[in-house]
């Protein structure tokens, strides 16, 4: 007999006591909770996604669509970006007044050659304010997910307030499942050594959002 | 990493003569290497009772994180209806977890991935050899897995030539220590900085790239060191090994929470992904991970949501690895799904809040508790995966002044103090358990040696002023809540044993007139 037939065998065996009429799935779970907490304006919510993404250490910053190109240019200088990752679908303009040399996200790209880029620059597909996440998934503004991770800074753009959702539960009901899925939430910590909160083992140490809209 | 599987040191002014008297006896199938030969429960507690910088270290630690829990909790109003949903999502699930096995095998499969099961940890470690091999690859990048840690991963895929590589920092302080992890999700909780330098500066350069000359004890130059010492390694790894926190039947969905990043290093960087995941794991839909993704990390890390959460489903046109094998691993999960009460065990979504909470593990250390499940939850899981043939397992259900804090601050709602008095009863009264899915009946631990260690076990936690102190504190904050599970320590014991019963006074009158409790107990 095979592994999965005596597992699922042994499965059936140890399950005897369930009744044959055992409550269905949509039955046995009561869903009492809340679908979000608190009741917000746009506005406010948009504020909550902003101090919660700084609570984590997120540098944040807002701007309308029309400042977008500056704001990046001068965030890309300010770390001394030469060369930027982009995701093919970024939207030309935005890195329209940066010097830095644009890289374009490849497949055939080994991982040390993204090694030896800045930064990447990318949208974000939904945002969570009250958990202060970005949630990426591979859209034509994110790219693969090895490009917001490799590069040691990372700029993501968040287009409000169309892309926040107040919670966990809305934003599960936003993202198509079968995508490659990264939820971000400040840049990586460890607290591993004695409990001290240390920004930036792996991924980006600096993680910059821009509000946009 | 061969010293990990010698025996623990033995203290040449310690043990009384009673400990010497039986060999443990052989482990089950399924033990891990690096726990065979444990010593029992109050044996090895009583070394980390003596151990002050291990004491220090995890009572600095769990108070934190416990304090930092709460907090968290708060700021969700609805609470209870969270974690009474996790409850009622994961008993749905084991109760017809054939089913969804069945439904989770073919939406993997259908997204490309490739499912293998494995009865039991040699099982396993074997169809994870031979997919290394069929990669022609000789190391491999770990993230943190408690499922692989369970079988002795590790230590298998040396055995064929395989170096496997953790990647979570704490992992990397304990296999560069040559250590085994003490705490779920702070592994290297018992080491502080000075000791995690000198650990670096030490091993690093065996395995790669070498600790800087001038490296400090500030947590940020060591994280700094175990940044360049890993990219290495991510940068050229071939082949990564994960666990999942969650397996979502109806999309074939896996889920892994981590903070550092080097989850996301494994899960993407790499050309074949495999991951060693607990039957268990599933939840049914997509949406039952609004309730996970809000109880979990505030649960474990205290934070609103953790730094980085991944999510695949099979694999993905040129984005991540090119092959992704699950591999579904029993080894003690379905027989401790035949015990009724037990079972509820199987509901842990291992976020060591228990742990946290736990006056026995604050002063036992997890080295004590013989498994790579520490804590409460290794109090009621490991006996019941291994059976409680061996002495640690047979007095790890003693190791607990029944408190119930544990109870309190589980997310899924276990009721640890439940399931302990439960293996109690099976360990003094014997009685039907499932091995090896067969239906058996074990003897009582009458006279053997693990009735022996179990009754030390009891003594060890009755006797430990802090421990009762602690326990009584929060069980009289919380007793109204579980009025069925708190039948006073030791009552299965007491039953047929001359252990005296937990008075009804409070403790400290009763410490008081008992002479430090010694009068009480002879
Ligand atoms: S038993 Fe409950 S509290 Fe303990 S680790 Fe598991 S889920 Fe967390």
């Amino acid at each position: 007999m095979s592994s999965r037939d005596l597992i699922l065998g042994r499965v059936r065996a140890a399950l005897t006591d369930v009744p044959a009429d055992d409550l269905p799935y949509e039955r046995a779970v009561q869903r009492g909770y809340r679908q979000e907490h608190g009741e917000r304006t746009l506005a406010d919510t948009v504020d909550l996604l902003a101090e919660n993404l700084a609570d984590y250490r997120a540098i944040v910053h807002r701007t309308d669509e029309a400042g977008l190109p500056e704001l990046l240019a001068r965030l890309l200088a300010e770390h001394g970006t030469r060369s930027v990752l982009v995701p093919r679908g970024l939207p030309p303009h935005w890195l329209a007044a940066s010097a830095a040399e644009q890289i374009q996200d490849r497949a055939e790209d080994t991982p040390r050659e993204l090694d030896r880029i800045a930064s990447v620059v990318t949208g974000c597909a939904v945002a969570v304010a009250e958990t202060g996440t970005l949630v990426l998934d591979g859209g034509p503004d994110q790219g693969r997910r090895r490009i917001t991770l490799v590069p040691d800074h990372h700029i993501c753009v968040v287009r409000v307030p169309e892309q926040v959702v107040s919670s966990v539960p809305q934003a599960l009901g936003r993202i198509d499942p079968t995508r490659p899925l990264t939820w971000i939430s400040g840049p990586s910590a460890t607290s591993d050594i004695e409990l001290d909160r240390v920004e930036g083992v792996h991924g980006p140490r600096r993680l910059e959002v821009i509000l946009a809209g | 990493m061969s010293d990990e599987k010698a025996p623990p040191p033995t203290h040449a002014d310690a043990p009384p003569p009673a400990l010497a008297e039986a060999p443990t006896p052989a482990p089950m199938p399924g033990d891990a290497p690096a726990f065979v030969g444990m010593p029992s429960f109050p044996r090895a507690a009583r070394d980390a009772v003596r151990d002050t910088t291990l004491r220090a270290n995890l009572r600095h630690a769990t108070h934190t994180i416990r304090d930092k829990r709460a907090v968290a909790v708060a700021e969700l109003d609805d609470w209870a209806a969270l974690r009474e949903a996790g409850r009622q999502i994961k008993d749905h699930t084991l109760r017809h977890l054939d089913r969804y096995l069945e439904q989770l095998e073919a939406s993997v499969t259908a997204a490309g991935g490739t499912v293998h099961w494995a009865i039991d940890a040699e099982e396993a470690n074997r169809i994870v050899a031979d997919l290394v091999k069929a990669t022609g690859e000789t190391e491999v990048v770990k993230v943190k897995s408690m499922a692989t840690q369970e079988i002795g991963l590790n230590e298998a895929l040396a055995d064929e030539g395989i170096h496997a590589y953790e990647t979570d920092l704490a992992e990397l302080i304990v296999q560069l220590g040559k250590d085994r992890p003490s705490h779920i999700l702070v592994p290297a909780i018992h080491r502080n900085r000075d000791e995690i330098r000198d650990i670096f500066a030490r091993e690093m350069s065996a395995w790669g790239r070498p600790a800087p000359e001038d490296l400090t004890d500030a947590p940020a130059a060591l994280a700094e060191a175990a940044r360049l010492h890993l990219r290495e390694k991510f940068l050229r790894a071939k082949v990564g090994v994960s666990g999942a926190n969650f397996m979502v039947a109806e999309t074939g969905t896996l889920v892994v929470l981590e903070s550092e990043g080097n989850g996301r290093m494994c899960l993407t960087l790499p050309e074949t992904l495999i991951s060693v995941v607990g039957i268990e794991k599933i939840v049914p839909t997509w949406r039952d991970l609004e309730v996970f993704l809000q109880t979990l990390p505030r649960s474990s890390t205290a934070e609103r949501m953790n730094p980085y959460t991944s999510m695949w489903t099979g694999i993905t046109d040129e984005d991540g690895p090119r092959s992704f094998h699950l591999v579904l691993i029993d080894n003690g999960r379905t027989d401790t799904l035949a015990d009724e009460v037990g079972r509820q065990a199987l509901r842990c979504i291992r976020c060591s809040a228990c742990l946290n909470i736990c006056p026995v593990y604050e002063r036992a250390g997890g080295h004590a508790y013989g498994s790579v499940y520490p804590g409460p939850i290794g109090a009621i899981l490991s006996p019941q995966l291994r059976g409680t043939g061996s002495e640690i397992d047979a007095s790890l259900p003693y190791a607990s002044s029944l408190c119930g804090a544990c109870y309190d601050v589980c997310p899924v709602a276990i009721d640890i103090p439940e399931v302990l008095v439960h293996l109690r009863e099976r360990v003094v009264e014997g009685g039907p358990v499932t091995r090896g899915g067969t239906k058996t009946v074990i003897r009582p631990a009458r006279g053997h040696a693990a009735e022996r260690a179990a009754m030390r076990a009891a003594r060890w936690a009755s006797t430990h002023p802090g421990v009762l102190r602690a326990g009584q504190r929060l069980a009289s904050r919380t007793r109204r809540l579980h009025p069925r599970t708190l039948p006073g320590p030791g009552k299965a014991w007491t039953a047929t044993r001359d252990l005296p019963p937990m008075p009804p006074e409070p403790f400290r009158d009763w410490w008081q007139r008992t002479n430090g409790g010694k009068d009480g107990l002879r």
